[in-house]
């Protein structure tokens, strides 16, 4: 299946420069979409999550529009053409 | 001859220039515009100039990167230079020291880090290795967070033993002879105000250590308050702090070339934290701690600012030239040991690090 991440623009540079990635993951949860994501572009995915796997706590992720905080974190199912939209919180100063 | 000041803060990293003798400086920036440096060095024991810096992208995590052009251009490896091994459970929160080992040990960097953790790179600082004696600690679970985190702040290879000194906030001062397999705590006599009973073993909230250019056994910190002074490696310590208007404070820097000279920028204790009477000045002592002097013409008055541990620095020069940031932006520069100083820039953000080095 195929998953498109949507992307902010401060992170597209890590994407080759789009801010649209498809990405081919090897199951149906935001954690294999995120392995898939990191195989290619790994500086992209630890701007994404940590060493650990968890996601960064300023990176919010939707799966179809619903923030997976909400669901089930990394094991929130995710379909072949869902879109995943990596933004950043509202944080900093 | 170029003279080269790193200066990182909370949104960038600024590169300023002096090529008449430290007495003028261009300012060169932002570069990584919108990260938080809190570590730079300048590594000149290449072919080229390498500039590392411990960087925090906003919501985006830490890394280390690295210019070997000055800043042109940064590089930082695919899959990040700092990675916590997996069965550790942690990740990396800050990169707080970056520090080039000895000439004599090409391509090794030392990296402190949040959480307290020691990191070692045999390639320039392309990559690190946790430093799995210190991590292994018994005392590790225990090391406790001060307000700017826990982490290990302060790294100082003996460029003629095994021996490693580090610091950290909270811990204290620990130290390794054989570098870096064993470690114990090296802080007796320093003192831990915000513990009940009596000083412990460690704990201890060191802000900064230095080492003297006379003897490598002889130290200073910058404690948590109280300012002290070691002369046989860190086993036991004495207060220097008699004659300093404060004895709280960020940074202690010692002269890389003149015994006994030592520097701290006393800010007013405990929860003020600013210059005594709002007078920003460096206090120099001549005699390892036994007198102070304050010195410092340039620096401002009506200054309410702090300067953090790592804001301050001295470079290799003859005379040793001192550098300053502040939390308000502000840099100043003395390349006379601190008698005076001139501004080098101002309005940016937060000084977090400042860094010197003569370039070739």
């Amino acid at each position: 299946m195929t998953v498109q991440v949507l992307l902010p623009g401060v992170l597209a540079a890590l994407a080759g420069g789009s801010k649209h990635v498809d990405v081919a993951p090897a199951g149906d949860t935001l954690a294999d979409l995120l392995d898939a994501l990191a195989a290619d572009h790994p500086m992209l995915a630890r701007r994404i999550r940590d060493e650990t796997g968890e996601v960064r706590r300023f990176v919010n992720v939707y799966v179809d529009g619903d923030d997976v905080r909400f669901a089930d974190g990394l094991q929130t199912k995710v379909r072949d053409g869902a879109e995943v939209h990596v933004l950043p919180s509202v944080a900093g100063g | 001859m170029t003279d080269l000041l790193a200066i990182g803060t909370r949104k960038g990293l600024w590169l300023a220039r002096s090529d008449d003798g430290r007495r003028t400086w261009s300012v060169d920036g932002p570069h990584l515009l919108a990260q938080e440096v809190a570590a730079v060095s300048i590594d000149t024991r290449g072919p080229a100039p390498r500039v590392l810096a411990g960087i925090q992208y906003g919501h985006w995590g830490p890394t280390v990167m690295w210019s070997d052009d000055l800043g042109a251009t940064w590089q930082e490896t695919d899959h990040g230079a700092i990675r916590f091994p997996e069965d550790t459970g942690a990740a990396l929160a800050r990169v707080w020291q970056l520090r080039p080992d000895s000439a004599d040990r090409p391509g090794v960097v030392w990296a402190g880090c949040e959480p307290h953790s020691l990191w070692r790179s045999t390639d320039g600082g392309c990559s690190f290795d946790l430093v799995r004696g210190l991590h292994d600690h018994p005392h590790r679970p225990t090391w406790q967070p001060g307000g700017g985190g826990g982490a290990v702040h302060t790294v100082l290879p003996d460029p003629a033993s095994d021996r490693v000194t580090i610091a950290m906030s909270t811990g204290g001062v620990y130290v390794s002879e054989d570098g870096g397999d064993k470690w114990e705590p090296r802080n007796r006599g320093i003192l831990a105000g915000f513990l009940p009973g009596e000083e412990p073993e460690y704990g201890q909230c060191v802000h900064k250590v230095a080492v003297d250019a006379g003897s490598p056994d002889r130290l200073y910190a910058q404690n948590h308050g109280g300012v002290y002074r070691s002369d046989d490696a860190g086993v036991s310590w004495s207060s220097i702090a008699a004659g300093l208007p404060a004895d709280f404070g960020f940074p202690i820097a010692a002269s890389p070339a003149v015994p006994g000279t030592a520097w701290v920028v006393p800010l007013v204790a405990d929860m003020q934290r600013v210059p005594p009477d709002g007078r920003l000045r460096v206090h120099r002592t001549r005699d390892a701690g036994e007198t102070w002097t304050e010195v410092g013409a340039g620096l401002p008055d009506d200054a309410w600012v702090a300067v953090v541990r790592d804001a301050f620095c001295v470079d290799a020069g003859e005379p040793t030239g001192l550098y300053l940031g502040t939390r308000d932006g502000c840099v100043y520069a003395s390349a006379d040991e601190g008698d005076t100083f001139t501004l080098v820039a101002d309005h940016l953000p937060d000084v977090l690090t400042v860094k010197a080095a003569s370039l070739p």
